[in-house]
């Protein structure tokens, strides 16, 4: 490489190609692997089977989330199969001498929260995990993306994965965005506009004042759904803020070690002249807050508008009118006003202490609506512990609502969080894909201040209404 | 895990006209608590393919009779959302050896690669050529052929040539896996491991 402008995408994957194979994938070394209970089992039984075992066990990081309950956590797990998958990744650690946080473990949370707050995802790193939402760790201007099993124990045996280089996309995003407006707003809109396919093929930088204002909170939000359109993954170039949050945390270098990586770090962006194979601008102020009426994620619109037609968004008319009448919605729609059964604020796109402060400043001096049942579940113990000493927690009992323990909960009904069959939930999730939250479960993907104004009103509302009410 | 080499396939398929097909709808996370990589096929498609209550929804194309084969051929975005591995282990596990659509989700197009399920990415003229021709005889058959990179429509002889990268190709020709290839480098990845900074 000579003196070619390069972008911050190209610095940190060109930075880990161990070999590039000739009408091929490149071969990429890998600094971090997150490992969870689900997609990790079948990669160790690999391993076993063909005698081959662990390059770099202390490259790798195991946590347990999935599968694990919401409540009563110390107690032995219910369900036989969930707690056979627990305990499977308990032994496989434990063998290879791989870092483990189980259940009941203070540093457990799902794969995505504890990743970031003890530091071990940092900027200019590659990091990968069983699990699509490893893009979330692109916020500190890391190539983070999920994998299959086959590669999880590509990644064990020999930290190396081999994939293609994908193509570059710029996503900017500049202006004031309006109060009320939160990062999961702010991405929704786009995967609105993009479809959830349209970034397919491409690895997302996010630019411009929008996210250079964000907090590491909002940045994860906004990376974690990059997949939902389809990217490979999503990043944002490290700042003061990256570094400001990430210092003093536990395995955070330190000292000396500090100093250099900073000064790398400071490196990390993407040269003035660099080019992206494709581009998009957003302005800010047109950005309202979100929720999603259809199947897919990039069937998203302003909470004041109405249910647009197939044709407006791209989308063939028989998969539209699938997704009509799996959610029983028509289009024209208005969404304000319909009717809430569940809310769900939690998974490792909103279960962060940001996203219960958004929740708590709606809720605060209000009450949980009677017909609402509300899932409060936090990303990490960490978080909990956060809920707790800010005051949160007793915002949330005096309204009505329980804290939950940690774990993916509701975001995937594979723990015994499932919302039941023709119920419509409110999420803070990412997918509200046909039964992601148990079968015939109704998803309606928003922000936690619209989950917040749902729960205490019990209809679709726009949080705006509120906010101006208290201020 | 090594898998059945690919080379040239003629089947019937059975087609899936709907896009956007995510993994959730390919396998449900309930059907993803083993520890082995068995039995998936039953529960492929599992929440359009039965009732609640177990029963065989019979509008449901895999509860045709009329359709089979080891080719599946599906719209636009096919294999979005989740990593999950267990969709590409579903399909083959039934007995797909191959699935045709005109635009697939980056993980699940390199999880089939890694097992041995062939994406066949074909223009979006060239899948409904295919929809029709399925509509018009279920008992039309489809050849796959990797070597000269090309899908035929055999009762039209409509023809139409796809990509697949020379590494991929060569690997899914001889039944090889990336593991292979890893484990023949581990020096090289030794020695890159000393130079970089984490
Ligand atoms: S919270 Fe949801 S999206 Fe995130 S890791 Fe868990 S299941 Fe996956």
């Amino acid at each position: 490489m000579s003196q070619q402008a390069s972008t911050l995408f190209d610095k940190v994957w060109d930075a880990h190609v161990v070999r590039k194979i000739n009408d091929g994938p490149d071969v990429l070394f890998i600094d971090r692997h997150f490992i969870h209970e689900v997609t990790s089992p079948v990669a160790f039984l690999g391993l076993e089977q063909r005698g081959i075992g662990v390059m770099f066990p202390e490259r790798t990081f195991a946590t347990a989330d999935h599968n694990t309950p919401t409540i009563n956590q110390d107690q032995p797990v219910k369900d036989p199969l969930s707690a056979n998958q627990l305990k499977a990744l308990e032994t496989n650690t434990a063998k290879y001498g791989i870092s483990h946080w189980g259940l009941n473990n203070p540093k457990n949370g799902i794969v995505h929260v504890v990743g970031p707050e003890n530091g071990i995802t940092l900027p200019g790193m590659s990091i990968v995990c069983g699990d699509s939402h490893t893009s979330t760790h692109g916020a500190f201007g890391a190539i983070a993306f999920g994998i299959g099993t086959s590669e999880v124990e590509m990644v064990l045996s020999s930290q190396c994965i081999m994939q293609p280089k994908p193509k570059k996309m710029r996503i900017s995003v500049n202006g004031q965005l309006h109060k009320g407006v939160l990062p999961k707003d702010v991405v929704l809109y786009i995967i609105s506009k993009l479809t959830a396919a349209g970034a397919t093929g491409y690895f997302v930088e996010y630019a411009g004042s929008v996210f250079e204002n964000m907090s590491m909170e909002g940045r994860m939000t906004v990376c974690n759904m990059s997949i939902e359109m389809g990217a490979r993954g999503g990043m944002v170039a490290p700042d003061e803020t990256t570094f400001n949050y990430i210092n003093g945390r536990d395995k955070a270098p330190k000292g000396e070690a500090w100093d250099k990586a900073l000064a790398y770090w400071k490196t990390l962006k993407t040269d003035e002249d660099a080019v992206f194979d494709k581009e998009y601008h957003f302005d800010a102020a047109d950005i309202e807050p979100m929720i999603t009426y259809g199947t897919n994620p990039g069937m998203g619109m302003g909470i004041s508008g109405s249910i647009p037609t197939a044709e407006a968004i791209g989308s063939g008319q028989a998969s539209f009118d699938k997704a009509m009448n799996y959610m029983g919605f028509h289009q024209g729609d208005a969404m304000k006003g319909k009717k809430v059964d569940y809310v769900f604020v939690g998974s490792c796109t909103n279960g962060r202490i940001e996203d219960f402060r958004a929740f708590a400043s709606i809720v605060k001096g209000r009450k949980k609506a009677d017909h609402v049942t509300a899932w409060i579940v936090p990303g990490s113990h960490i978080v909990e512990q956060q809920i707790r000493e800010e005051g949160i927690l007793d915002i949330l009992t005096e309204a009505g609502f329980q804290l939950r323990q940690p774990g993916c909960s509701a975001c995937l009904a594979m723990n015994d969080d499932k919302i039941p069959a023709g119920k419509y939930a409110v999420s803070t999730s990412n997918r509200n894909f046909e039964g992601r939250q148990g079968p015939g479960a109704r998803t309606l993907l928003a922000s936690p201040l619209v989950a917040a104004a749902a729960a205490v009103t019990g209809v679709v509302t726009d949080p705006r209404e509120l906010l101006v009410e208290v201020n | 895990m090594a898998y059945d080499k690919f080379t040239v396939l003629t089947s019937t398929a059975v087609p899936l006209p709907i896009e956007n097909v995510d993994t959730d709808q390919i396998i449900p996370a309930r059907f993803l608590k083993a520890t082995e990589r068995k039995g998936f096929g039953d529960n492929l498609f599992r929440d359009w393919r039965y009732n609640s209550d177990d029963t065989p929804k019979q509008d449901f194309v895999l509860n045709n009779p009329i359709y089979s084969g080891k080719i599946l051929v599906a719209g636009k975005n096919f294999g979005s959302g989740s990593s999950r591995e267990h969709a590409a282990w579903a399909i083959y596990d039934y007995g797909f050896r191959c699935v045709i659509s005109s635009f697939f989700a980056d993980i699940f197009k390199g999880n089939s690669l890694n097992i041995g399920i062939l994406p066949v990415t074909v223009s979006a003229d060239f899948l409904d050529k295919i929809f029709k021709a399925i509509e018009a005889d279920p008992k039309t058959e489809i050849t796959v052929d990797l070597p000269s990179q090309t899908v035929t429509i055999q009762a039209t002889g409509e023809r139409e040539s796809f990509e697949i990268n020379g590494y991929k190709k060569h690997n899914m020709m001889n039944g090889f896996d990336d593991i292979d290839y890893l484990q023949a480098m581990k020096n090289e990845i030794a020695a890159f491991a000393e130079t970089t900074p984490y």
